[in-house]
């Protein structure tokens, strides 16, 4: 069996920053990505981000996405990475088993760090399985990676920071966005961001939610309706628009099934997005040398993720006997940085959900 | 509304009429109903459906939603061909 003393779970922005950190503290790793190349999310993320210089601030995802991965690089000798391998087992005694291009492969390991990330949620309403549906992470993986367009007249579904960029960027693209629908009474995500759609006369429309799609063999019309306080739909309040595309960006729900499989203790909290594990102030979980970082244990931005993994691959050196020279003031520096990105009140929610798994 | 036409688990083709079926026949958690329905055993291993379950079953027993639990989640999470099982424990012996 492979022996690894560090098994990294995601080669995102979360596992990138702790597989660097861990590196600069001499200790070994292996990152495990499901897709074809790492870097994450942040690949198809054609904006700049927010926060501060240290995590890349006025720095597009993509080319974020590129500094993470040449620091991964530098240590050739301490982090080897597996591309298109998705874990498909974890177990108690930290034995992990992986799957690549058919290969069963058996990892033990020292220590985990699970940085999957997180899910889109869907809606259900008539014909969701039509094609031309989408998530909004599906069509920038589409036009960003890809280089493919979605359709050409387009819907978006959820008006948070994800509905709201992704709109700007299918109008980047050419596409026509027809208007953005927010199921709640104000828009969710920054209005920096909101503000450049409505610039560009797109419509938001607060109150409103999809109600079903129509079509044969593709989609073809959606129906949208006002909603009451209690988010039922007002009768009367039907409008058909004729649409090719529509893109559901309602939130995300952390990946923490691996967690769920080795027992660990979670907790469902709905300002984190979902089923997460709980966590001490160091990221470990329930089972001892069990670490998380990033949207696993809770939906954030890229830079706290990236925070988050230069923090638990600085702690998780540690504890195997790899101390950072300059281990002290890191640690106070990566806890700083992620107090400053919580803070404000758009921070509120994740601060309050944040307490509730702390172990 | 057309329940029949409302996917909730795209993996294994369960629609919200199924699902409401069951429910109102008296399969109240999600594990009696992944044993029936096959929600969450398919590809996607749950993350789609779940969470549209889970809404489902907390209105209807009207228990809030962060406890109504979800199916137990185990080994091996997505199809593993036997051949690529044995082929790696012969490498080992």
């Amino acid at each position: 069996m492979k022996q690894i003393d560090l098994v990294i779970i995601g080669g995102g922005p979360a596992g990138l920053s702790a597989a660097k950190m861990a590196a600069e503290s001499g200790l070994s790793s292996l990152i495990i990505e499901r897709d074809f190349k790492v870097g994450g999310q942040l690949v198809k993320q054609t904006h700049m981000f927010f926060g501060s210089e240290k995590q890349y601030a006025k720095t597009r995802g993509i080319d974020i996405a590129k500094i993470l991965v040449n620091d991964v690089l530098k240590y050739p000798e301490l982090i080897e990475i597996m591309t298109d391998t998705t874990v498909v087992g974890l177990y108690k005694d930290k034995v992990v088993t992986l799957l690549q291009n058919d290969k069963y492969i058996k990892v033990q390991t020292n220590a985990i760090i699970i940085a999957t990330g997180a899910s889109e949620k869907v809606l259900a309403f008539e014909n969701n399985d039509l094609p031309g549906i989408y998530g909004a992470g599906a069509v920038q993986t589409l036009m960003n990676v890809h280089g493919v367009l979605p359709g050409q007249n387009v819907v978006m579904v959820g008006s948070g920071n994800i509905g709201l960029i992704v709109s700007y960027q299918l109008i980047q693209a050419g596409v026509n966005v027809l208007c953005v629908l927010e199921a709640a009474s104000e828009i969710g995500g920054y209005k920096v961001h909101a503000s450049k759609l409505k610039r560009l006369g797109v419509d938001i429309k607060t109150s409103h939610s999809i109600k079903k799609a129509i079509g044969k063999e593709y989609l073809e019309k959606i129906v949208i309706g006002k909603l009451d306080d209690k988010w039922e739909f007002i009768e009367g309040t039907d409008e058909e628009l004729v649409v090719d595309s529509l893109c559901i960006s309602v939130g995300l729900s952390p990946l923490s099934n691996l967690l769920s499989m080795i027992e660990t203790e979670m907790k469902y909290v709905s300002y984190l997005g979902g089923l997460v594990p709980l966590i001490d102030k160091n990221h470990e979980t329930s089972i001892e040398n069990v670490f998380v970082a990033g949207d696993v244990c809770g939906v954030e931005e890229a830079s706290s993720a990236i925070v988050e993994g230069y923090l638990t691959g600085l702690v998780v050196a540690k504890k195997l006997g790899f101390v950072h020279p300059n281990y002290d003031e890191l640690y106070l520096d990566f806890k700083d940085q992620l107090q400053n990105l919580r803070s404000g009140p758009f921070g509120e929610k994740l601060r309050l959900g944040l307490e509730e798994i702390m172990r | 509304m057309n329940k029949k036409d409302v996917i909730i688990c795209r993996c294994e083709d369960v629609t919200l009429e199924d699902l409401h079926n069951l429910i109102e026949e008296g399969y109240t958690s999600f594990e009696e109903i992944k044993r029936i329905l096959r929600v969450g055993m398919g590809p996607c291993q749950g993350n789609t459906c779940g969470q549209l379950v889970q809404r489902e079953l907390s209105k209807f027993t009207n228990t809030p939603i962060n406890e109504v639990k979800t199916h137990k989640v185990r080994p091996l999470i997505s199809g593993v061909k036997l051949k690529s099982i044995v082929e790696a424990l012969e490498d080992e012996s």
